[in-house]
């Protein structure tokens, strides 16, 4: 099997959720439903102060690219106004006090013969499910089908988590794997495909077991090293297929479509169930977390109720994360909301701290040598901290998909990320004065 | 839970980290010295010791002062001038005044690598051009002592029986009266640590073992040498001559600890053969050709200039770069 170059092989501490069950989380008092959950633009609330909502009806419509936003929970309409988001800005967003009675949108019912819709309904359902990226990206899934139709020859389910700690798509993969094989299966055709692939990291054995017996002969199961970031997408297609993503194409520019294990079982979900993406599981988990656990959350659970369901925090927090400690977003205020693509709340007491004061490159290499993108980052370092934006053209800054395989290596712990962040911003805004 | 009492950091991804640091190499690259410096303890007696000490000493205060009194950053702690320290000693005869190795400290820690902004910004390799600064005194860099001599512990050593050593021999193009084993083993004449092959290279099983160097370079370089050595060799026996020109003289230290120090060593896997081959070139050239008896130090400290050129020959080919293709074959 091909492989990609480079990756890194953090302790994975999977072990701290990976045997817990994803279990129904306590019901939330109150929930905060953000207008922005996707790649695009925000939606616009439908919905005032003093109504009331059930389960699944809509709350936000689509303005542009975009998917619709569902109500998680019944109750009444609180505030629509402006609250943290996890992306650290504030976001409209739709707060629900919640009424504990679970009442069911009358319009979120199941289609009556979900196996005679076309291709094109299935499409317009999977939008009007409000169903986005569920491995953190949270591009438009409708979007992402219909850019790829007529192109694709190749689906593959991404089930890598490669992310250290994160074991929620293990766990829906073990206990409910007929929802992300049917998800497939309705993917598969919308594009008229054969064949499918679910690509998964060794260190799942069960849910490997699983998926092996349960998948029909249609579906591949392709077990991968566990290598990070072998979930990455353009990393996923090149192990898989061995081919590689053009430089600043999509992975439709190779005949692939990569589509997360949740945002599959959210597919089956609205095809099969009615049920918009309203919920999804969470891993609550890290150092600083006294019982690590996995939840299925509704969207818009505060971060507080979920952490104080696992049982608060064992010593004081030094970082609480959108994510796992690779790509993770580190979070200021804990009142922020999960979203479609939070996938896992990691937290991480002092002891975890590692960060050095004045780090200085001794040029080891090591960053070049784990680069899964083929780059050389002390070089686009140099570059950044020099403001020269022709070096960081001419070295492919674009090319950085932020794994942090570079600065998880380097042995200075120079912040290698947050370099190319920045370096991307200053060669965006060289661009846009050049015209 | 309330939210006022929390204090939060907040940073860029990733928020873990490989538990390597630059300290932990820089010890590393220290544990794999140990078998040369107990060698050159054997073979020379404490005086190694205490210039191995009194260098490791220099080198940690000049860089802790450099530091102090243009108030950067402290940088002693991550024991980059220790090992500075340690290869500066054992590239030096035993007999080598302690003035003068201090003096080589100096221009290695102050000049070198301080002057062109600390750990990772120097362009030659520090202990290399402590040892090339030190050659303004050519007899003190020569004065090697026959092993096994009592060395004064202070004091000139001006007296000491000297010693012969085999690249003295190879480079008047015979075979020196050393056995093979003997410079295998490291009972020849020469400086402290680079007499011994097999101590080194249980340095280097070391470094590989603890991924702390690729075995890129030194492979590269010891294969160029031995190559040529094979190809013109002098005297009678291709493969004895071969053996005397890759375990003699300073190439098995300065193929394994010098031209693999990371800050004057290309990063690319592409560079760093074309690296070691070029260290393996000059230092023939030198050997051959040179007036020198020894080439390996200059080999190492012309290639170190290179590194910038070779990194870019080495570049890794794009991410999902085809080349486009050429009319002809689109037709």
């Amino acid at each position: 099997m091909a492989g990609f170059f480079g990756g890194v092989h953090p302790n994975d501490r999977k072990a701290l959720t990976s045997e817990k069950a994803i279990e129904p989380l306590p019901a939330p008092r109150q929930v905060v439903i953000p207008m922005s959950m996707h790649i695009g633009a925000p939606c616009a609330p439908l919905v005032k102060k003093g109504d009331s909502v059930t389960v699944g009806q809509k709350i936000g419509e689509t303005t542009g690219l975009g998917v619709p936003v569902h109500a998680s929970v019944s109750g009444t309409v609180v505030a629509v106004e402006p609250r943290p988001h996890p992306n650290g800005t504030n976001v409209m967003s739709v707060v629900i006090e919640n009424d504990f009675q679970d009442t069911r949108c009358p319009d979120a019912v199941p289609p009556a013969d979900p196996e005679a819709l076309s291709g094109e309904e299935l499409t317009r359902l999977i939008h009007e499910a409000g169903i986005s990226g569920m491995g953190g990206a949270t591009f438009p899934t409708d979007v992402k089908i219909s850019s790829g139709l007529g192109k694709l020859d190749t689906i593959i389910v991404n089930a890598a988590e490669c992310e250290p700690y994160i074991t929620s798509d293990d766990r829906l993969l073990r206990e409910t794997p007929e929802r992300v094989i049917e998800g497939l299966k309705v993917l598969l055709k919308i594009f008229g495909l054969e064949k499918g692939y679910i690509g998964i990291e060794t260190n799942k054995k069960t849910a490997i077991s699983i998926l092996k017996e349960q998948c029909p002969g249609e579906i591949e199961v392709r077990v991968l090293k566990t290598r990070y970031p072998q979930g990455a997408e353009k990393q996923l297609i090149q192990t898989i297929t061995g081919r590689q993503v053009p430089p600043g194409g999509l992975p439709a520019a190779v005949g692939c479509g990569v589509f997360n294990a949740a945002t599959c079982a959210a597919i089956y979900d609205a095809v099969y169930l009615g049920l918009p993406l309203v919920r999804r599981a969470v891993t609550v988990t890290g150092s600083a977390i006294r019982t690590p656990k996995n939840y299925l959350a509704p969207i818009g659970t505060p971060y507080t109720d979920l952490i104080a369901a696992a049982d608060g925090f064992a010593s004081d927090p030094y970082r609480v994360l959108t994510g796992g400690p690779m790509m993770g977003i580190a979070q200021f205020d804990l009142s922020v909301p999960v979203i479609k693509g939070t996938n896992a709340i990691t937290c991480f007491s002092q002891k975890d701290n590692q960060e050095v004061k004045n780090p200085h490159c001794i040029r080891c290499g090591r960053c070049v040598g784990v680069c899964p993108m083929h780059l050389m980052p002390l070089y686009l370092y140099q570059a950044e901290r020099k403001d020269n934006i022709d070096e960081l053209n001419a070295r492919n800054i674009g090319d950085c998909i932020e794994c942090g395989s570079c600065a998880y290596i380097c042995p200075a712990r120079i912040p290698l990320v947050q370099s190319f962040k920045n370096a991307k911003a200053k060669v965006r805004a060289a661009a846009a004065k050049k015209g | 839970m309330d939210n006022e009492t929390i204090n939060l950091t907040i940073s860029c991804s990733p928020h873990v980290h490989s538990p390597d640091n630059t300290r932990s190499i820089m010890l590393d690259v220290v544990i794999a010295l140990i078998p040369a410096m107990l060698g050159s303890m054997y073979f020379f007696g404490l005086r190694a010791l205490l210039v191995m000490a009194v260098s490791v000493a220099a080198c940690v205060a000049f860089e802790y002062l450099y530091r102090r009194i243009l108030k950067k950053d402290a940088t002693i702690g991550d024991c980059s001038a220790v090992v500075t320290g340690i290869l500066l000693a054992l590239v030096c005869p035993a007999t080598i005044p302690y003035w003068a190795i201090i003096i080589g400290d100096f221009f290695a820690i102050i000049v070198v690598k301080q002057l062109f902004g600390g750990i990772g910004c120097n362009f030659l390799n520090p202990a290399l051009a402590g040892r090339a600064f030190l050659f303004s005194y050519p007899v003190l860099m020569t004065t090697w002592p026959k092993i096994g001599t009592a060395l004064h512990l202070i004091g000139s050593n001006a007296d000491a029986v000297t010693a012969a050593t085999p690249m003295a021999a190879l480079h008047q193009g015979t075979l020196p009266a050393d056995r093979l084993i003997d410079c295998l083993v490291g009972s020849v004449g020469g400086s402290m640590g680079e007499t011994s092959a097999i101590l080194l290279l249980a340095g280097f099983a070391y470094l590989l073992v603890r991924k702390i160097i690729s075995a890129r370079i030194p492979v590269s370089y010891v294969a160029t040498v031995a190559v040529i050595a094979f190809l013109f060799p002098q005297g009678n026996d291709r493969l004895v001559w071969t053996g005397y020109q890759v375990l003699s003289g300073g190439l098995m230290l300065g193929a394994i600890f010098m031209a693999t120090d990371y800050a004057t060593s290309p990063v690319t896997k592409a560079g760093q053969i074309i690296y070691g081959i070029g260290c393996g070139l000059i230092t023939m050239g030198i050997r051959y050709f040179g007036s020198y008896a020894e080439g390996v130090s200059y080999a190492i400290l012309i290639m170190n200039v290179s590194v910038y050129l070779l990194d870019k020959i080495g570049t890794p080919k794009r991410f999902g770069y085809v080349k486009p293709k050429k009319e002809a074959e689109i037709k």
